[in-house]
């Protein structure tokens, strides 16, 4: 139907041990999304930097528009149209929009920077993105992370670019941010732009993607896969090389003994950020909070763990009440989070895995300030074995291991310190597919075991299907409170949207 | 997630990788400081070599460890400041401000009759004072520690400079610089304190939760505050602990030269830091070695011993040790790439 803009084929690259891309194959039409699948180590972030030439291929071919062609550097590849956009923006924050879509390419004349054309041209770029309300003065560090994406695009596209490497791009936004950035994308194919996108979302792939290729352990095992009819059954199957889908486990058949509230949260309020948030939870009740990125879920979450000062209302655990702005007092009363951003803010990626899981109980394993690593670790051992932590061993760097065992060294720390309340900010952001419906498993066996579970996720279906109760929260409010069975993904969608122009 | 997926690989080099097991072990803590170790054995060499018989002597050596006693005791509390994510410039103002008020304790009249402990009580005092003005600023005032450090270093040595109306103090009474020059199986006692602080810093930071937590505290502030640990007590903490150290440091000082003065332990905080940085010891913080930072010191002593020998001036030395400086760090980032990307 369309030309061939760029096929690689039988790529293959070592580094000294391993084998990260054992013979792929991929091939992309103009104008076309094609989406890449797989899991995490799967091989395509390598597959994508040998595309925009970070790495060299050490076999097969890459030819782009009819002809083979080497990327020797990421210049050469931005050169001949491939500009690839990574999860972790690489913008400077202290520049202005502008600065940074010209960046390393300014507008200049006889090494003056041309500041009005370039402002012009950014202009221009930012309508063709349909987001001229971007002002290009504007601090790049000032802007939402949706924002910051589109600036990245339109650094992208002031370079004559025909393809488009989005990696994860809709992690850092939600559902409407992603439509959003869909209909960017459509603008971008109909004036024949290929992109390739990758996703963990399947529903998202359904939603933009043409055709998929999927990898497994550096090896393409299904390509050119038109997603009109390719059963998502299938997909998972070619991911994961088992027939799995991930399933949420069953909640109680009974509703148990209620008795007095875990967690009770009364009035509590952040200036500028939510107001008068109240709610309750029970031993061995998971309650779900919903809501636009920005709504406030997180910072609900964070202001009563005391990550952030409440400036209203009072956070009682065990009819304790917390002391505000102090995680020490959060911590000392059985509270414990798994934040949004784990690596950034959840663990010691360089420190060993049993120090990370002890972090937060080290009383527990002093004498006189003196540490019993034996038994550190021998702790550690149990819990990542009772938590199915792969590859094991307590002393590896956390850095090794994937995103899904990560956040369970994090649930670990909290299971040690045998917390009454979870909090658990997007607790499957990362996290491939397979290891998703363990989390879930494991999330539920705590709620079992007694613990008061929160439970923030921008992803409304992981909120249904989890929870037992659900909050829906909207600009600083809660707005709406009922039994998860008692929504679906459209009613949430209309609660959280309520009030603000959808357009798509 | 790219750039996680990477390292994941990555790991997975380092545990397949077979051949170059002499520069795998050099990447390991262990190995880093095996390393060390035998340039300092090189050195020693070079030492032998230039300065024969002069260099190679019981006596030489105890000469080289008492130069690196103050400034060892200084770096290892360095060491726990920089691996806590901080830097501290102060320290050379701290024990000279440390220097000077132990010393005029001690030539007051009125203390004729008060006994030399106090002096040692007054420096430490002193040292722990200024590392609790320090930290509390930094923790709690929120400011940068290199500026409120910076601060520190201009203010302390102003302090001491009034104090003593920039004259040298010198200290009569006998019996405390008997005690800390005492040989003890041979070896001063104050080279001893240095042996004994080197130990207790890596116990300190080995064992105990006060070194877990400065590694955390310094490898992921956010982290480590979100898991429940006192981020900011703990800032203040390892301000007073260096400040501690300046003030034993200028016990030496004073016990070694009979004097307190305000010119006392002179860019102190800039050999701190090199021997800090040479033991490989991360300045981002989160990582670090008291065995490396004991070496770094030793290193460097020994080089300046040589050059002393060989009757080289003051301008070359220091000129040699930038080179060390330069060639040491960049022997690292070699070492921990090759251990950690390929």
């Amino acid at each position: 139907m369309t030309d061939l803009l760029l096929t690689m084929s039988g790529i293959v690259k070592e580094f000294p041990g391993v084998r990260a891309l054992g013979g792929v194959d991929l091939d992309v039409r103009a104008g076309e999304v094609h989406c890449l699948l797989g899991q995490n180590g799967a091989g395509k972030s390598t597959l994508i930097k040998v595309l925009s030439g970070f790495h060299q291929p050490d076999e097969g071919t890459i030819t782009w528009a009819g002809q083979e062609v080497s990327f020797t550097t990421p210049a050469k590849a931005i050169e001949q149209g491939v500009s690839t956009i990574y999860q972790e923006l690489d913008l400077v924050p202290h520049l202005d929009v502008t600065e940074n879509v010209f960046l390393g390419h300014e507008v200049s004349r006889a090494g003056f920077t041309q500041r009005a054309r370039a402002h012009e041209m950014v202009r221009a770029l930012l309508a063709r993105l349909g987001h001229s309300e971007i002002s290009p003065t504007r601090l790049v560090g000032d802007l939402s992370p949706a924002n910051q994406q589109i600036v990245s695009m339109a650094r992208a596209l002031s370079h004559d670019t025909r393809l488009l490497v989005l990696d994860e791009p809709s992690a850092v936004l939600d559902q409407q941010e992603v439509d959003n950035l869909f209909r960017v994308i459509r603008g971008l194919t109909a004036e024949g732009v290929a992109v390739i996108y990758i996703s963990h979302r399947l529903e998202e792939i359904r939603e933009i993607g043409d055709r998929i290729t999927v990898l497994k352990d550096g090896r393409t095992v299904g390509t050119g896969l038109a997603v009109a009819d390719t059963p998502t059954v299938e997909l998972i199957r070619l991911m994961t090389g088992r027939s799995i889908e991930y399933v949420f486990p069953p909640r109680p058949e009974s509703p148990r003994d209620q008795g007095d509230p875990v967690l009770e949260v009364r009035g509590l309020g952040l200036a500028g950020v939510f107001d008068g948030v109240e709610f309750t939870v029970h031993a061995g009740e998971i309650v779900g909070l919903a809501g636009l990125v920005g709504a406030g879920r997180s910072e609900i979450v964070e202001t009563l763990y005391g990550g952030r000062r409440a400036t209203t209302g009072t956070v009682t655990v065990d009819g304790k009440r917390l002391r505000r702005g102090s995680v020490e007092s959060a911590v000392r009363a059985g509270v414990g989070l798994a934040p949004e951003e784990r690596k950034s803010q959840g663990l010691l990626l360089d420190e060993a895995v049993y120090r990370n899981i002890t972090m937060s109980s080290m009383a527990r394993f002093s004498r006189f300030g003196f540490l019993d690593r034996g038994e550190e670790r021998r702790r550690a051992a149990e819990l990542t074995a009772s938590l199915d932590v792969r590859p094991d061993g307590v002393t590896r760097a956390v850095r090794t291991l994937s995103g899904g065992n990560q956040q369970k060294v994090v649930l670990a720390r909290w299971l040690l310190r045998q917390c009454r309340v979870l909090l658990l900010d997007e607790p499957t952001r990362g996290v491939d597919v397979g290891a998703r419906s363990e989390i879930y498993q494991l999330v539920r066996s705590l709620a079992d075991r007694g613990v008061a579970v929160v439970v923030v996720s921008s992803e409304i279906d992981e909120v249904l299907g989890l929870a037992d109760r659900v909050l829906v929260v909207r600009e600083g409010a809660v707005v709406h409170e009922s039994a998860a069975t008692d929504l679906d993904e459209a009613k949430v969608l209309d609660l959280v949207m309520e009030g603000k122009a959808v357009s798509a | 997630m790219s750039q996680d997926s990477v390292r994941v690989e990555q790991a997975a080099l380092e545990t397949t990788r077979e051949p170059n097991k002499a520069l795998a072990l050099l990447g390991t803590s262990m190995g880093r400081n095996l390393g060390l170790v035998i340039a300092l054995l090189l050195i020693c060499l070079v030492g032998v070599i230039t300065a024969g018989d002069r260099f190679a002597t019981s006596a030489n050596a105890l000469t080289i460890l008492g130069a690196a006693a103050t400034i060892g005791v200084v770096s290892i509390g360095m060491t726990f400041v920089i691996i806590g994510g901080g830097i501290d410039l102060s320290v050379g103002a701290i024990v000279a401000l440390s220097s000077v008020w132990c010393t005029t304790v001690a030539t007051q009249t009125m203390a004729e009759d008060t006994h030399w402990v106090v002096m040692v009580f007054v420096a430490l005092a002193v040292g722990a004072g200024c590392g609790l003005v320090n930290g509390l600023l930094i923790a709690y005032g929120r400011i940068v520690p290199f500026v409120m450090t910076l601060a520190m270093l201009a203010s302390a040595r102003g302090l001491a400079q009034i104090i003593s109306e920039r004259k040298t103090q010198i200290v009569r009474d006998d019996a405390f610089a008997d005690f800390f020059t005492k040989e003890v199986l041979g070896i001063e006692v104050y080279i001893w304190i240095f042996f004994l602080v080197a130990i207790v810093g890596w116990v300190l930071l080995n064992r105990t939760t006060f070194g877990r937590r400065t590694v955390a505290v310094g490898g992921n502030t956010e982290a480590a505050r979100l898991a429940g640990i006192p981020v900011k007590r703990h800032t203040v903490y390892l301000y007073v602990l260096v400040g501690v150290c300046c003030g034993i440091a200028a016990l030496m000082l004073v016990a070694r030269t009979t004097t307190g003065s305000a010119t006392h332990g002179n860019l102190y905080e800039l050999d701190a830091i090199a021997a800090v940085v040479i033991g490989g010891t991360l300045l981002t913080g989160g990582r670090g070695s008291i065995v490396g930072t004991v070496i770094g010191v030793l290193i460097f002593m020994t080089l300046n011993n040589i050059f002393i020998l060989n009757n080289r001036s003051i301008s070359e030395q220091e000129l040699l040790k930038g080179a060390v400086i330069v060639a040491a760090v960049l022997l690292q980032q070699r070492l921990a790439s090759r251990n950690s990307s390929t």
